[in-house]
């Protein structure tokens, strides 16, 4: 008996402006199975599933829905035709209680007395006791841990009478217990008829969750294999693919003094999340480091203690033979340490100001940029003016406000800015985010620059191909953690991959 | 005793002003809207009452016509922080100014005027036989009985609605509320709207009941008093009845001071709400410095649907 | 000075921004749009005339013919000398306080409470020559400088402490003051500080010729119209051209960047308010002492609010404060020669709150552009 196809997306484009992030995408699913959609971030598999749920309208292609063709223009004309989605953010309202999120939204029935919400608690009970997804129904959401919280969500969806469930990397925040317990609820979902449908990077799980997996690569679809014909290997490599561009030519450099060296760092996030634990890295003159990892494994967090934004607990951190003793943005740059900050207009350019401005940010305090208390405005346009030409930074003048220039170009200014300071360790957080081909080139011969005048660079970036292009050498971080170290010439996709799935070299899990 | 319950019966007819204010307030700001202009739309809804109730000599086409004014008023400034996503702030800031502004110049030749009658009392059957208490509901009236009314209406549609579900969850998550087909524009809107009507509905009692005259600037900071009380209440309309009433008598203890032969300077005694509130303030900021303040989250963010298609 | 708007992954067919009831479908619908930058003179100057326009139904509804009216305000206003004077010498008190709101208003402190800071400044001022009567003028005219400036100081700090160390917000601190250094100011004229041979009228005695500002002439402009250029020249150089003054403009654009910079804002709030009070205070300090020469009962007719209003009008740029300050001026000039015509001078309120609603919708209309709804 051949399986009912229950998803059936057949030739999906979709274009954001200029770029495309599915082209002529064909995907399928069948009643009763998991079905795990593999790729990097950016492959497009987020943007696929968004279509399904009504998020976004395809630009182009067919969707058929339980056999029926349909378009699906909001999400809750797909709740209607039974395509429930988990986002990877929580839709969640903190404030109310569990059983208050699943019936949001319900129009029927004004008055809500205690009768009501009880029969309802029962309902929502019903449905979580026999799919095993246990919550305290009557908590508000934001005393619930993030496990519950998307138990919340899958019941969200069954209450919504959804036959087709898709989860946005479902694991990303679950601890490995949760993660197990999750994987046992979808197999029962799955003996129900219902189709699983779940996006991920980690290969770990795929081959312990999925019936069928289908790969996807820059916003194609590369291929669909059943479990028992592959191997986390295999996969791994159409994950990231074979091609591997050229390495950069860069001089061997012998390896210099160590500029910072971090001691058994804990951090503390909001929340009291332990955002770091127990790291340690080293980064010597002259070399790119590269961090790569998935997102929300502590990267940010390392760029904020580094450069005096957020306080650390425990740990050592000596920089250019001094011990750090506070976090003070200050008196990191003053000591020569440079932050290339993940969102560039939220933290890292004032949108509303000028050129000028937004290149004194650091240094205005310096001699050369003021005196007295005064700017020094003549020396400082030209200093502002030699800058921009250095740097190509495509601008009217100078006066005119950075949020009118393109990403690129307010990138370069940034750029400008730092290396400007002649800093000696810059941490670039997701430098290329959001740039075009040519930016990107311009900001990797910027690091590549600054690494061979001796200068050191920690360069923190969810882009594999960035990140091996450049380093010197490749850490991994993984729950907060340096897991794997390779010099330039070991890295290769494959281990990285692994590592970055939480994965050492033999295949077990890490830590 | 006596005299509780003489300080009873004055701390609510100075609270209930107040207590209107607050929960109008409470209504807007939990769907997510500053409310800062209570003042001006308080002076708006005496004048309009005193000038509707001077000239047509009909209670209820006062409250009528405050109700037209307050929710037009209310109109505009949905237009403003919902449709034109305009600084908040500010534009409570212009709805206090312009209140003021206007209400003293249409108010200016009713000045001092008394007015023809007062606000009926209501006696609740059997209530006057209770010792102690009872004296104190005989001297109530209609409005103010519509103002417990209004707390615990107000209290079961927030927690026991679906309507009220909604306001809670575009107060606290508009996308969230979005995505599960709640139209978090509209609602804005319609909570501005009775929430301003409360509001003026407030400056109205002050003028019918609590100090029957119009005068320009009357309500002296009243407005800006149940602001601060929206936050000791922490957006929840039965606490703020017990705060409105805290104030309430505080405003009236001045007054009380002086019955009793004091001989501090009435001025004095007069700046005692505003040092209050200040200094609660304060302390619920101090004790809540790593909790929650129980206001809505996403208070003062407009909200605009993300555009990708 | 907006928070940003949070943007929500809804498609727009559910109904947009605007057609937000599914009942009625409106020809057209407004799309926001934040890359659209429009700063356009004409806005401002629309916002003013569509005030006029508002504020003139209110005046026809009232049984007048709105342009005589209006007519009368500019006359009285710019009309004469007397006039021009009595503009400019009603702009000093506006100007400083407006500069004293701009600056808060830079980092985005909210400070309304420039009428009480103002009050206090005026009640420390006249303190100085209740109780040291007998001072040389080149002693106690400084010696109330700094009392005024001190006093309006410190009640900004009672403002910003709240503020930095307790998150009270400084809208509701500042104005609860207002009321409480009105209370005071009232307390000293009706009371201790009355003069004895006043006919019971709430003020002190006069301020002698050693207590009053120096006036132009034998008209009644004094020596806080210096004050106030020398303090905008101040300003607008500050803000260009010194650190302290990037610092503040770094805070006002992007807080968060301000902090990568290294810059600590909470220290920053403190220092702007007190300057903010200060200002104030100075503007009550050189109206007692350069205009009504006594501490009165109802001193400022709103001073401190109408301060507000020319800070927003000028988008807190120095060149555009004093230029509102002056229109402002002249229109609580203006609103008082409309009495003569049987209106209330509150008038000139009415109009003042009309320009703001219509200055703040505005700031943000030139985001949106028209759409047809297909």
């Amino acid at each position: 008996m051949s399986p009912t196809i229950s998803v059936e997306m057949s030739q999906i484009c979709k274009q954001f402006g200029k770029v495309a992030a599915n082209d002529h995408v064909d995907f399928s699913a069948n009643a009763g199975e998991i079905h795990a959609l593999l790729g990097e971030n950016g492959a497009g598999k987020s943007t696929m599933m968004c279509m399904l749920s009504g998020v976004y309208r395809p630009t182009s292609g067919t969707i058929r829905l339980f056999g029926h063709s349909v378009k699906i223009r909001s999400p809750k004309e797909a709740a209607q035709l039974g395509v429930g989605m988990v986002f990877q953010n929580f839709r969640l309202v903190q404030t109310l209680t569990a059983s208050e999120n699943i019936v949001l939204g319900e129009k029927s029935s004004f008055w809500r007395g205690a009768k009501w919400m009880k029969e309802k608690q029962e309902e929502i009970r019903g449905i979580s006791e026999k799919f095993g997804l246990a919550f305290p129904v009557d908590r508000p959401i934001w005393q619930l841990s993030v496990g519950e919280q998307q138990r919340v969500e899958i019941v969200k969806t069954l209450y919504r009478g959804a036959g087709l469930i898709i989860l946005d990397e479902p694991t990303s925040v679950l601890t490995p217990g949760e993660a197990d317990q999750l994987f046992v609820t979808l197999e029962k979902l799955k003996a129900e008829g219902k189709t699983i449908i779940l996006t991920t990077h980690k290969l770990k799980e795929v081959m312990a969750a999925a019936d069928r997996i289908s790969v996807m690569r820059k916003g194609r679809m590369i291929r669909t294999v059943d479990k028992s014909d592959t191997s986390e290997r295999e996969l791994a490599q159409i994950m990231v693919g074979k091609e591997i561009s050229p390495p950069r030519a860069m001089a061997k450099r012998e390896k210099g003094k160590s500029l910072l060296s971090v001691q058994h760092l804990d951090v503390y996030a909001e929340h009291g999340r332990k955002a770091l634990d127990r790291l340690s890295l080293e980064v010597h003159q002259g070399e790119i480091v590269g961090v790569a990892g998935v997102a929300g494994n502590g990267q940010k967090e390392l760029a904020e203690v580094l450069s005096g934004l957020l306080p650390w607990k425990q740990g050592r951190v000596v920089f250019n033979g001094q011990e750090m003793r506070t976090a003070s943005v200050r008196h990191a740059i003053e000591s020569g340490i440079s932050h290339v900050p993940e969102n560039r207009m939220k933290s890292g350019l004032a949108g509303s100001l000028g050129i000028v401005d937004n290149l004194l940010f650091k240094s205005y305090r310096t001699k050369e940029r003021s005196w007295l208390g005064f700017l020094r405005i003549g020396r400082n346009r030209q200093w502002s003016q030699e800058l921009v030409e250095q740097f190509d930074v495509k601008t009217p003048d100078l006066d005119t406000p950075v949020q009118q220039l393109s990403g690129g170009n307010q990138q370069k200014l940034l750029f400008a800015r730092e290396i400007n300071r002649q800093p000696l360790l810059m941490i670039a957080v997701h430098p290329t985010q959001g740039l075009d081909i040519g930016a990107t080139e311009g900001v990797h011969r910027l690091l590549a620059n600054l690494r061979d005048s001796g200068k050191s660079v920690l360069l923190i970036s969810e882009d594999l191909d960035e990140v091996m292009q450049l380093s010197d050498r490749v850490l991994v971080i993984y729950n907060g953690a340096i897991i794997g170290e390779m010099s330039r010439e070991e890295a290769d996709r494959e281990r990285i991959g692994q590592y970055m799935a939480g994965l050492h070299d033999g295949g077990e899990e890490a830590v | 005793m006596d005299m509780l319950i003489q300080i009873i019966v004055a701390a609510v007819g100075s609270g209930t002003p107040l207590l209107f204010a607050t929960l109008g307030g409470i209504l807007i700001e939990r769907s997510g809207i500053i409310q800062l202009g209570a003042e001006g739309l308080m002076l708006m809804g005496a004048v309009v009452a005193c000038m509707t109730y001077l000239n047509t000599g009909s209670l209820g086409l006062a409250l009528l016509a405050v109700f037209a004014v307050s929710a037009i008023l209310g109109v505009i400034h949905g237009f403003l922080t919902v449709t034109l996503i305009s600084n908040q702030i500010v534009c409570g800031l212009a709805m206090t100014l312009f209140g003021a502004g206007l209400s003293a110049y249409l108010g200016k030749s009713y000045s001092g005027i008394p007015l023809p009658g007062s606000v009926p009392k209501w006696h609740m059957p059997g209530l006057e036989n209770i010792p102690l208490i009872g004296d104190l509901f005989a001297h109530l009236d209609v409005l103010t009985w519509f103002s417990f009314l209004l707390v615990i209406v107000m209290h079961l549609f927030i927690h026991r609605t679906s309507w009220g579900l909604h306001l809670r969850a575009i107060g606290d998550n508009p996308p969230t509320a979005d995505v599960m087909g709640i139209r978090v524009q509209a609602f804005r809107y319609g909570y501005i709207v009775v929430g301003s009507m409360l509001i003026g509905l407030a400056g109205a009692d002050m003028l019918l009941v609590y100090s029957p005259t119009w005068t320009e600037g009357m309500t002296s900071g009243r407005g800006w008093i149940a602001v601060a009380l929206i936050i000791f209440a922490r957006w929840n309309p039965v606490r703020a009845l017990v705060c409105a009433y805290f104030f309430g008598a505080l405003d009236t203890i001045g007054f009380r001071f002086q019955l009793l032969g004091s001989h501090i300077p009435s001025y004095f005694l007069k700046m005692i709400p505003y040092i209050v509130t200040i200094l609660v303030l304060m302390y619920l900021g101090w004790r809540n410095r790593n909790k929650p303040s129980g206001a809505p989250e996403a208070l003062g963010i407009p909200y605009i649907r993300e555009q990708r298609f | 000075m907006n928070k940003q708007p949070v943007t929500g992954e809804v498609p727009l067919n559910q109904g947009g921004a605007s057609s937000s009831s599914r009942f009625i479908r409106l020809p057209y619908r407004l799309e926001y749009d934040p890359s659209k930058r429009v700063n356009v003179w004409w806005i401002t100057i629309a916002s003013v005339l569509l005030a006029l326009i508002v504020c003139g139904i209110f005046i026809a509804a009232n049984g007048m013919n709105p342009f005589p009216v209006y007519k009368k305000l500019l006359s009285g206003a710019f009309g004469s000398s007397f006039g021009l004077t009595e503009t400019l010498v009603k702009s000093i008190p506006l100007l400083l306080c407006g500069l004293g709101v701009s600056i808060a208003y830079r980092i985005s402190v909210w400070n309304i409470g420039a009428e009480g800071q103002f009050a206090a400044g005026a009640i420390a001022a006249t303190a100085v020559t209740i109780y040291f009567p007998e001072l040389p003028i080149y002693i106690s005219i400084p010696l109330m400088m700094a009392f005024g400036v001190a006093a309006g100081a410190f009640w900004g700090l009672l403002t910003a402490i709240p503020r930095t160390y307790f998150q009270v917000n400084e809208l509701i601190t500042s104005l609860m003051l207002n009321y409480v250094a009105l209370l005071a100011l009232n307390y000293v004229v009706f009371g201790p500080w009355k003069d004895p041979k006043g006919f019971n009228f709430p003020g002190t005695p006069v301020f002698t010729a050693s207590q009053s500002l120096p006036v132009l002439g034998d008209s009644r402009l004094h020596l806080g119209l210096a004050f106030a250029i020398i303090v905008v020249v101040l300003y607008a150089f500050t803000i260009k051209y010194t650190r302290w003054g990037y610092e503040l403009r770094l805070i006002g654009a992007n807080a968060e960047a301000a902090k990568n910079a290294g810059i600590r804002i909470s220290r920053h709030i403190i220092i702007v308010m007190l300057i903010s009070g200060g200002l104030a205070g100075l503007a009550g300090m050189s109206e007692v002492s350069g205009v009504t020469h006594r501490l009165m009962y109802g001193i400022s007719p709103g001073y401190g609010y109408t301060a507000i209003i020319v800070a927003w009008l000028a988008k807190l740029n120095p060149v555009g404060l004093v230029v509102s300050s002056f229109l402002f001026g002249g229109l609580i000039v203006g609103g008082y020669s409309v009495q003569t015509l049987g209106l209330p001078s509150s008038i000139s309120n009415m109009l003042q709150g009309a320009i703001l609603f219509f200055l703040i919708a505005g700031d943000t209309i030139g985001k949106f552009r028209l759409k047809r709804n297909d």
